[in-house]
């Protein structure tokens, strides 16, 4: 049994030691070892709180035993999951972290006394409201994520769910949350806890529904954030620093990478949560679409124009990612540069289905992350390079989102890959992107249409070069 | 007069909220995936929370109907820890340098 001061100096610790951990992200030189820092904080908190109960009886044992579990089938799936999987992967984990704030919600509410906040019926006021919304935003983090990760994992539609008087009923519910905590800390009694996880599990899913498969970043980022503020509710219930700091952390985390993917597409926060615009243009842009020419090209005409190419730019999207066509890319690449030619990648910020997703997928096929390029880094060098090589991006390429102030896209900023000598645009078929407009650089007189699977095109090309 | 605990607390928080933000915004945005992964998994030492409540019960009876939550979160937490960390490791091993004699 140690004192609760020293057990609060070591919370402390770990919570700086998670300070750290994020920290090393800014470079991945030193990434791996702030992964560490954050595993020796973990561990570091996890040891102080068994010695602060010093209860090492059958319990215990238990306790160890669940965590073994849990471990096992957490390391299970992190060694087994492939990289093309990891929006699903976060959006899953995301769920199991709400869940877990529901749960120690529900066990300190049933058993106040095990945490020193007062006694069933009569629970510190301060305690009860801090529980109650750190019970509300876990619950609304576990259906949140369990829509994205349906969604992503294709199980459920990816295309938004609209129906009518959906906003009107979301904003009863949110009001709704608001009176049952305010019922429940006036007077403490347990049906209106019950019914308030039941509002905030529903209020999750109805959030999450309406909005379109190429709005997940936003939406992981954001049920990212969610989760970091139902550890900190939980935290200042428990009154522990490692558990505030860790959720503030968490918290801020999310709410930055939202801002970065609303940003990437030049939209409101609450124009993407208000649902997708996916959703009303499918039906005008399959009308209206006018016929117009496109060249298309064969492997060999592709090879043929980057052998002469002295640099080439490849734009990488969510298509390639679906295609598996990472490692087929890179061998694509290495004949280019055994040619000499110079190869550079540029990523826009909402490439794939979650921030960095592309950058993943390219290490994973070993490309060096020095070759790798965001939007601001590379858009000058378009003007001066020979080819751009578009695998499995649309919207973020088109031109009009420059041009058109009519286009729902207008303001976004996208990759000037029409400034290219010639571009290479490797795609199923002529369909629009998920914003359901026509891409433009389809018709443009130096583009040329690789109609066809990315990986199979890229093998193709890698034979004909 | 005492300052109530709480308002240290909220203090922490929200200088934490003003450090997260400084920090987050340093991290370059080819490792976001990664720092995705590794808030998920920090954000389990709510597994602190699970210990307690889980062992929160007496001798006599180790599952009660509380703190059979708390076992619950305890393995919930731990996957998110083990895969969160594991994940995040096997990630950022892939990020490699160009090979200078190439």
């Amino acid at each position: 049994m140690i004192s609760a001061n020293l057990s609060a100096i070591f919370y402390l610790i770990s919570g700086v030691l998670f300070i750290l951990a994020l920290r090393g992200l800014s470079s991945p030189e030193t990434s791996r070892q702030g992964n560490l820092f954050g595993i020796l904080g973990m561990v570091i908190a996890v040891t102080v709180t068994f010695l602060s109960i010093g209860n090492f009886s059958v319990g215990f044992i238990f306790v160890l035993l669940f965590i073994l579990v849990g471990g096992s089938i957490g390391a299970f799936i992190a060694y087994k999951i492939p990289m093309t999987a990891m929006p699903e992967l976060v959006a899953g984990f995301h769920s199991l972290v709400g869940l877990a704030a529901v749960f120690v919600a529900i066990s300190a509410f049933l058993n106040p006394e095990a945490f020193n906040l007062g006694y069933p019926g009569n629970i510190k006021l301060g305690s009860l409201i801090e529980m109650s919304i750190g019970a509300a935003v876990g619950a609304i983090t576990f259906s949140g994520s369990i829509i994205a990760f349906l969604k992503l994992q294709g199980i459920m539609s990816g295309s938004p769910i609209t129906f009518k008087g959906q906003h009107p009923l979301n904003a009863f519910i949110l009001v709704l949350i608001i009176i049952l905590i305010y019922l429940l800390c006036s007077t403490q009694s347990s049906n209106f806890f019950w019914i308030l996880l039941i509002a905030s599990f529903l209020i999750g899913f109805l959030l999450i529904i309406p909005i379109g498969g190429a709005d997940m970043p936003v939406v992981i980022s954001m049920l990212n954030s969610y989760s970091g503020w139902a550890a900190a509710g939980i935290g200042f219930t428990l009154e522990n620093t490692a558990l505030i700091i860790t959720g503030a952390l968490v918290g801020s985390s999310g709410a930055i990478l939202s801002y970065i993917m609303c940003k990437g597409m030049n939209r409101s926060f609450f124009n993407v949560i208000l649902g997708g615009f996916g959703a009303t243009d499918d039906t005008t842009s399959s009308s209206t679409k006018e016929q117009r020419p496109v060249k298309s090209g064969n492997a060999d005409d592709a090879a043929f124009l980057m052998k002469n190419a002295s640099s080439v730019i490849i734009v990488p999207g969510y298509g390639m990612a679906v295609a598996q066509a990472q490692h087929a890319l890179r061998e694509m690449v290495d004949t280019l540069k055994k040619n000499d030619i110079k190869v550079s990648y540029a990523i826009h910020p909402v490439a794939g289905r979650m921030p960095g997703h592309m950058n993943v997928l390219l290490a994973e096929a070993n490309v060096p992350y020095d070759e790798v390029f965001e939007l601001e880094e590379i858009n000058n060098d378009f003007a001066n390079a020979d080819v751009a090589f578009v695998i499995g991006a649309n919207d973020v390429t088109n031109p009009v989102a420059k041009t058109d102030p009519q286009s729902p896209i207008y303001g976004m900023p996208v990759l000037d890959v029409e400034k290219c000598k010639s571009v290479l645009f490797v795609k199923r078929s002529l369909s629009p992107g998920y914003a359901g407009i026509d891409n433009d650089l389809f018709y443009r007189e130096n583009t040329l249409m690789l109609f066809a699977d990315a990986k199979k095109m890229t093998e193709d090309i890698t034979k004909n070069l | 007069m005492e300052i109530d605990p709480l308002i240290f607390r909220l203090s922490i928080f929200i200088l934490s909220i003003f450090v997260g933000y400084y920090v987050v915004w340093s991290v370059t945005p080819s490792l976001h995936t990664p720092l995705m992964s590794v808030t998920n998994a920090i954000s389990s030492v709510i597994i602190v929370g699970a210990i307690i409540a889980g062992l929160s019960g007496n001798s006599n009876s180790i599952f009660n109907n509380s703190s059979i939550f708390g076992f619950l979160a305890i393995a919930l937490a731990a996957i998110n820890i083990f895969g969160g960390f594991l994940v995040t490791q096997r990630m950022l091993a892939m990020y490699k340098k160009k090979k200078k004699n190439k």
